[in-house]
């Protein structure tokens, strides 16, 4: 019988701050420029150099770790990790490693209905590094490497979990409810593709029951929600493997290969860098004034936990509708303006679950990207309302709204889409089905009510499609009664 | 002309105001004295003499157009070389700079410019300003002007000569632990090294980051409090400088010292040679002749100060010169991958004494050792600091030699220095470093033909009251004067 093992997982996740300027230096920290346009001697590490801290940097990661539960140190410094890499100008990054901005945090996840806490244990500011551009696949076995500082000393907060996780759901429902958080307080933009949200995984596994740890590896080079979860579940089934056969985990980095679907050793613990943290002379200790810190948590948007609760009480929206419409900040605010133009929630959220989601995911379109605004959903939801268009031709207006961002009042009248509501006019039409159809008649007044659907079907295909469908069915049924 | 030389900045600013001397000739003059003596001393690795002359002409239409003159305009001066000047190349004496020229100027070099002082050129130093003798200088070891066999002190050994060989009025350096009060004493000549953040950092290549202070080296105390005055102020662009109201320092240059409390810490006297001790011995009886109070107290955590030091700038040093690793500017050695460029790189440009420091500093940072060394060395860092601001609360300076002996002798072509180990002549000046208080180095007559220094330690932001007590003792004795330097008429 196989052992049962339970994996216990913590991650490391780094977010980029969207200050206009760097954490250090006042050059701007825009994404996309030619390489080496947005640098300066200061982050390209000229000797004699200095960096000056950045207070709108200080102030996000205070911001962040307030959101996400921490405590604020009112005392904090920046350290020395040195390392030498080209990406890295100075040969050590400036972090905080003896005393972090930010502790002892938590971030609640539902998984199943069931709720459960995972603690953060620190958040940390730092500079992010340059990138490097291979000839060849790697920097040892190319003719050459490009680098580009762009990056370099853009800054960043590192959130760092406990291993609270058991599970690669778990995992991966507490980066998404991080990503959300985030997103709520404006720190950053939270982009896993653009590099804005990058997440290391440290993972270990252990006999259920037990409450030691095993030997844990570091897991990297994941770049979506989808391929963490795959990669821990991966390493799951490769540390079992090897702890069913009798083996022993080796304490390493290890690489994900998103297109083979493994992880793959980068480094073993041996071959591990000493970092020889010690404090930036460069940098005065920040001290923070309790007051300030105040301020920042009253300007805190209400965040996804209570907006969804407010969403299910006072919308009455379904649990699973109101954790989607509240896991971005963007798409929550959308629906809170939609809402206040066309008072009905429940109506807005099926049409923002349904069409507007479809197209924003087939287009891959962000809510701000898009041409669909409050105001042109509630007007589209009016005419329907009103009897104007039907459900159908509201879809199709949608999809022009989507397109084209006209409104839809404008796009109706283009396509010709009135609706015939008018009861003189449809029951010269019915009677003219009904005629013509005298076996669904029957088979209606022989008591299959399935029968006037088709009918109803009918009147539309004449109308094309502009009849109103309620009102065609009440005339129906008059008829076939008569 | 050569009556012009061993003039002091405020002297010749006279005989400028009073167009008996144009600039011209005062620069030329000095280039010419370089010229002359500088084959010999070798305190220059860079002379900038076609943009020295240029400027000494564009000031001198300057003032023939009636225009009114900054405080140091047309005052020849000489940069140590850790001190990036825009488009100068700026070499650190190092292999690894020898063609880096920056793309900015350091704060002191734009306040210089600023006071119309003229750059001469750039002064030989310690490899990246670690050692006490210029002699790790990937060029060459700076001779002292009073005696070629002798060493000119370090790591700002060029500068200090400059001075004091009359090349040029006055030079900036850079102190972390008596890098600019070593060559002074040696050299015959003031070294003030001000309070840790009242001079910006900001371009001056850093050897240890807590330490390094920027400070000037001159004829006399009129000429310090000047300079100081020029250079000082808070800086957006060093977080760690700030910004002083004592800054009027020529208000202090007062010929009294009645009733001043002077503390003599009987640690520093220990094991100094016999006729540095006189000199001190002779100092003291001067100051309380004209009405001091001089007291001996004990400053016990004194001892450790060299050890600490030692720790705190190899530490900072080994992160510091990390940057320099061939990918960005300066020198790369080119090889098969980035792992062996790095590598040789590294192991071509830097010379030895640099190499000694980076194993060291990243010995005592290493996971294993940080607790027993580099932690250890903070908490030593605060004793000192704390038991020096304490003394300075009983008294207005404290007052010690320099250094325990006169200038020793340079080792001599192909000859090993580094047995003589680093920076042990800094073990009395190190402490005010620790403490990031204000200390400064003055003549106090000669021993052998080599110049005594005097050192005299203030409490933070009073570079005031060492002006003053250096400037009484300056007005009631010669022995502040020392030759080449020619006494000028008061």
């Amino acid at each position: 019988m196989a052992t049962a093992y339970e994996a216990v997982i913590g991650l490391e996740v780094h977010v980029e701050l969207k200050t206009n300027t760097k954490i250090f230096c006042s050059c701007t920290t825009e994404f996309g420029g030619d390489p080496n346009t947005h640098v300066c001697p200061g982050c390209l590490g000229f000797p004699g150099t200095l960096p000056v801290m950045n207070k709108k940097a200080v102030e996000y990661a205070v911001r962040a770790g307030l959101a996400l539960n921490c405590a604020i140190n009112p005392y904090s410094r920046f350290d020395r990790k040195n390392y030498f890499y080209p990406d890295l100008p100075t040969a050590y990054q400036i972090s905080q490693y003896f005393h972090p901005i930010c502790k002892e945090g938590y971030v609640e996840i539902e998984l199943g209905g069931k709720k459960k806490k995972i603690r953060i244990n620190r958040i940390h500011l730092e500079e992010d590094a340059g990138k490097l551009l291979h000839s060849g696949s790697s920097i040892t076995s190319s003719q050459y490497s490009m680098a580009d500082y762009n990056r370099a000393s853009v800054p960043l907060i590192e959130i760092v979990s406990e291993p609270d996780m058991r599970s690669p759901e778990e995992a991966r429902a507490y980066l998404e409810k991080l990503r959300a958080i985030l997103e709520y307080t404006g720190v950053s933009d939270v982009k896993m593709e653009q590099g804005s949200l990058r997440c290391d995984a440290n993972i270990s596994l252990r006999l259920v029951g037990s409450t030691e740890f095993g030997t844990k590896t570091e897991i990297k080079n994941m770049n979506s929600f989808r391929s963490l979860q795959r990669a821990l579940e991966y390493e799951i089934d490769r540390q079992q493997d090897v702890l069913e056969e009798g083996g022993t985990i080796i304490q390493e980095t290890r690489g994900w290969d998103e297109e083979k679907g493994i992880t793959s050793s980068m480094r073993s613990k041996e071959e591990a860098t000493d970092y020889r943290y010690f404090p930036d002379p460069n940098l005065p200790p920040i001290v923070l004034d309790p007051a300030w810190i105040k301020t920042i948590k009253a300007s805190l948007p209400e965040l996804p936990d209570a907006r969804k609760e407010r969403l299910v009480k006072e919308c009455g929206l379904s649990e699973y509708d109101a954790g989607i419409i509240t896991s971005s900040r963007s798409l929550a605010e959308f629906f809170d303006r939609t809402v206040v133009l066309f008072n009905e929630p429940k109506t807005v959220a099926n049409w923002m679950m349904g069409e507007y989601l479809r197209l924003l995911n087939a287009e891959g379109l962000e809510v701000s990207e898009s041409k669909v605004t409050p105001e042109k959903l509630a007007a589209l939801l009016k005419l329907q309302a009103d009897g104007k268009i039907s459900g159908k031709m509201a879809k199709v207006v949608f999809e022009e709204l989507f397109n084209t961002g006209k409104e839809p009042e404008t796009i109706v009248k283009e396509k010709g889409m009135v609706q015939i509501s008018d009861t003189g006019a449809l029951e010269e039409i019915v009677m003219k089905v009904l005629a013509a159809n005298p076996q669904s008649v029957a088979d209606y007044q022989a008591g299959k009510e399935k029968a006037i659907g088709f009918l109803v079907g009918q009147v539309m295909k004449e109308t094309k499609g502009q009849a109103n469908p309620g009102i065609v069915n009440q005339l129906l049924k008059k008829k076939l009664s008569e | 002309m050569s009556s012009l030389l061993g003039l002091t900045a405020h002297q010749l600013q006279g005989l400028l105001e009073k167009k008996e001397l144009s600039c011209a000739e005062l620069v030329k003059a000095h280039l010419a004295k370089i010229e002359e003596s500088d084959g010999e001393i070798k305190a220059f690795t860079r002379v900038t003499r076609e943009a020295a002359l240029e400027q000494a002409q564009a000031m001198d239409a300057q003032r023939s157009r009636g225009e009114g003159l900054a405080p140091l305009a047309g005052i020849p001066m000489a940069l140590s070389d850790n001190l990036c000047t825009k488009g100068i190349v700026t070499t650190c004496s190092s292999r690894m700079l020898e063609n880096f020229r920056p793309p900015y100027n350091a704060t002191v070099v734009e306040k210089l410019q600023e006071a119309a002082a003229v750059l001469l050129g750039k002064c030989n130093l310690d490899e990246f300003g670690l050692g006490d003798s210029t002699e790790s200088s990937a060029f060459f070891p700076t001779r002292n002007p009073h005696d070629l066999q002798a060493s000119a002190g370090g790591a700002c050994g060029g500068a200090a000569a400059a001075v004091a060989a009359q090349e040029v009025v006055f030079a900036l350096g850079s102190d972390a632990g008596g890098s600019v009060r070593q060559p002074a004493a040696f050299c015959g000549v003031i070294g003030l090294k001000p309070t840790y953040g009242l001079v910006s950092g900001y371009g001056l290549i850093a050897a240890g980051s807590s330490l390094d202070q920027v400070g000037c080296f001159t004829r006399d105390f009129t000429d310090g409090a000047l300079v100081l005055e020029s250079i000082c102020g808070a800086d957006v662009q060093d977080s760690n400088s700030v910004s002083s109201p004592h800054t009027d320092f020529t208000k202090h240059l007062v010929n009294d010292v009645k009733g001043l409390k002077i503390g003599l810490p009987k640690e520093y006297i220990e094991g100094v040679a016999p006729k540095v001790k006189t000199a001190y011995e002779q100092a003291v009886a001067k100051l309380e002749e004209l009405g001091a109070v001089c007291e001996e107290l004990s400053l016990p955590h004194t001892k450790y100060a060299l050890p600490c030091y030692e720790i705190v700038l190899a530490a900072e040093a080994s992160s510091n010169l990390a940057r320099y690793d061939g990918v960005r500017y300066g020198l790369r050695v080119e090889a098969e991958d980035v792992e062996s460029m790095y590598n040789k790189t590294r192991g071509q440009g830097f010379g030895e004494e640099a190499k000694k420091q980076i194993l060291f500093g990243t010995y005592v940072l290493s996971a294993q050792q940080y607790q027993d060394y580099y932690l250890k060395a903070l908490k030593v860092r605060t004793l000192i600091k704390q038991e020096l601001e304490q003394a300075l609360e009983k008294y207005d300076c404290l007052l010690t030699p320099t250094t325990p002996t006169v200038a020793f002798n340079l080792a001599g072509k192909g000859k090993n220095h580094h047995g003589r180990g680093g920076v042990q002549t800094h073990g009395l000046t190190c402490p005010a470093s620790l403490a990031g208080l204000p200390a400064v180095s003055f003549p106090f007559g000669k021993a052998q033909g080599r110049p005594i220094g005097l050192q005299l330690i203030g409490r933070a932001f009073g570079e005031g009251m060492l002006l003053r007590v250096g400037y009484t003792l300056e007005q009631n004795t010669d022995l502040t004067q020392l030759s080449p330097a020619v006494k000028g008429e008061r």
